[in-house]
């Protein structure tokens, strides 16, 4: 009885989660501006929206740059956030007390106020205050603090005396570094990396305040769709990407899963 | 093995040590840097444009505005209520399930979790249009835009806040439940006096997640609200783009900035251990 109340439960609320996302799934094979019963029977099914995807250009330049900017900003925030975190780590003082608590005040803030924040101070040292420059800054500025918060439990992990040893053995610091500890903390640091992708390519608000204009990301965009949401907005093809999207991301979920089962069974 | 190594040369090692212990702190330099740049110093900005007029001169007039005016109040009193309904429902909602995953044959593996958090890479405008489509196809949207405002905040935050009850339900020593029941406590007192209080932290972390959020996310509010529902994060988008009154929208930024500083400091945020999952 308490199993089935369980298993009950957890279908219950997975249903909630995912209803919205098959029915998106759904409504990307019928080419209709209106989600509604009678569009199904009245369209039928297609691969009109995929197609109108494919060759919107002005579209796909959006998803491309989207891209883009996460990688380009999880690099950044990957290379800023691991030093950082060293750093942080084996500084006992003021110093490293004083960037960590920094640092958790982007987690921490609202991110309208972290936007509007990087908008005053823009405006203040260029006379074109929003660029890629200050786009990828903003995006540092969220992402980062988490690369910072993934490697930081892999150093407390690490056993200190390896780094020591190194250097007895006769190695720089530098290389006690980079042989030594960047081994140890390299799970930590993709997932930092992987976190900063998965926070760029989700970011809204701080996109919106930021980006050069005539440069859109997907979020931007979608949320500029949906205002005016005139009929001939290439909203209904975004439900193609967001399938896309959607399939992907189960693929990789399953494909982890596949890993993580073959390693446990070693 | 300790005792051969401070055997070896003493004062040589010891001067490695101070050496490369410097050398190891700089390395946040760059960092603290940037967050010196672009985080303490437009906070500073945001405290100066809110104490400033437009020509720069130092009042108090826009803090006296926000305070005084109705609309305001209202927007504010509704995003509390917005938030705290959003946050309770997560906690109803989220905790079960990580409390299943956490014990039960259910969760092992991970595989479960994983499709609650799977969501959480879909970008969440999307995420906001794909629940918007059910509930136009179900029939409900528009119907109280209210309740569909929270329906939209709590999908798009709920894994927010099972992850952090999962981790702190995960790590937690079962030894402890087991000592409770075979000191004749009942499943239910075990839970109540042993379990919940354990998963506090989870809890504490899942709030700070979701709460102050759903108060400043206008995104959610604006799709799933038809235009009709106005919170705090909105107030502060129209003052620095529609009506172009930055330090307006800077008093109000630093009303949320205030209150965000004094959680941070009653919850201790500023040191404490971090609860949120990021390893996951």
């Amino acid at each position: 009885m308490k199993k089935f109340c369980s298993v009950f439960y957890i279908a219950l609320v997975l249903l909630f989660i995912y209803a919205p996302i098959f029915t998106l799934v759904l409504y990307s094979f019928v080419d209709t501006p209106i989600v509604g019963i009678e569009q199904i029977f009245k369209i039928g099914f297609s691969f009109n929206l995929y197609v109108k995807l494919f060759n919107d250009a002005a579209l796909m330049k959006i998803v491309w740059d989207t891209l883009i900017l996460a990688i380009v900003v999880a690099l950044l925030a990957t290379l800023l956030g691991t030093l950082g975190a060293i750093g942080i780590y084996y500084s006992k003082g003021k110093l490293g007390k004083g960037v960590s608590a920094a640092s958790r005040i982007p987690v921490i803030n609202a991110e309208i106020v972290t936007a509007v924040a990087l908008v005053l101070l823009f405006a203040l040292i260029f006379t074109e205050s929003r660029s890629y420059f200050s786009l990828v800054v903003g995006h540092l500025v969220i992402t980062t603090p988490f690369v910072v918060l993934s490697v930081i439990p892999k150093l407390k992990q690490m056993d200190p005396n390896l780094y020591e040893a190194a250097l007895d053995l006769g190695a720089s610091p530098f290389r006690a570094l980079v042989s030594v500890v960047l081994p140890e903390i390299l799970p930590g640091i993709l997932s930092g990396f992987m976190l900063s992708i998965t926070l760029s390519l989700d970011d809204y608000i701080i996109s919106a305040y930021t980006r050069p204009a005539g440069f859109d990301t997907i979020s931007t965009y979608v949320y500029g769709a949906m205002a005016k949401a005139n009929a001939n907005s290439s909203l209904p093809a975004l439900r193609a990407l967001s399938a896309i999207i959607f399939v992907a991301i189960i693929l990789i979920v399953v494909v982890q899963n596949v890993r993580a089962r073959k390693k446990g069974a070693k | 093995m300790t005792k051969e190594n401070n055997a070896l040369p003493l004062a040589n090692g010891g001067k490695i040590r101070f050496r490369i212990g410097f050398n190891r702190k700089q390395l946040c330099i760059p960092y603290g840097v940037f967050l010196a740049c672009f985080v303490i110093v437009p906070l500073f900005l945001i405290v100066f444009y809110a104490f400033t007029d437009e020509n720069g001169a130092i009042t108090i007039e826009n803090f006296i505005r926000f305070f005084t005016t109705p609309t305001t109040l209202t927007t504010v009193i509704i995003s509390i209520l917005i938030a705290l309904a959003t946050t309770v429902i997560c906690i109803l909602l989220a905790y079960p399930v990580a409390y299943i995953l956490a014990n039960s044959k259910l969760g092992k593996g991970g595989t479960l979790l994983m499709l609650f958090i799977a969501p959480m890479w879909i970008n969440f405008v999307l995420r906001a249009m794909a629940m918007k489509d059910l509930l136009t196809l179900i029939g409900v949207f528009g119907l109280n835009n209210y309740v569909n405002v929270i329906i939209g905040m709590v999908y798009d935050y709920m894994p927010f806040m099972i992850l952090p009850i999962y981790s702190v339900l995960i790590k937690m020593d079962k030894s402890l439940i087991e000592a409770s029941q075979d000191l004749g406590a009942s499943p239910l007192k075990t839970f109540v006096k042993v379990t919940f209080p354990l998963s506090m932290p989870g809890i504490a972390s899942g709030i700070t997640m979701v709460f102050m959020p759903v108060m400043t996310c206008y995104v959610i509010s604006d799709t799933f609200g038809n235009g009709l529902i106005t919170i705090i994060g909105k107030l502060i988008d129209e003052q620095f783009t529609t009506f172009q009154n930055w330090n307006m929208g800077s008093a109000m930024a630093m009303v949320l900035l205030v209150i965000m500083l004094v959680s941070m400091w009653v919850t201790g945020g500023f040191k404490s251990e971090d609860t949120r999952g990021t390893n996951l």
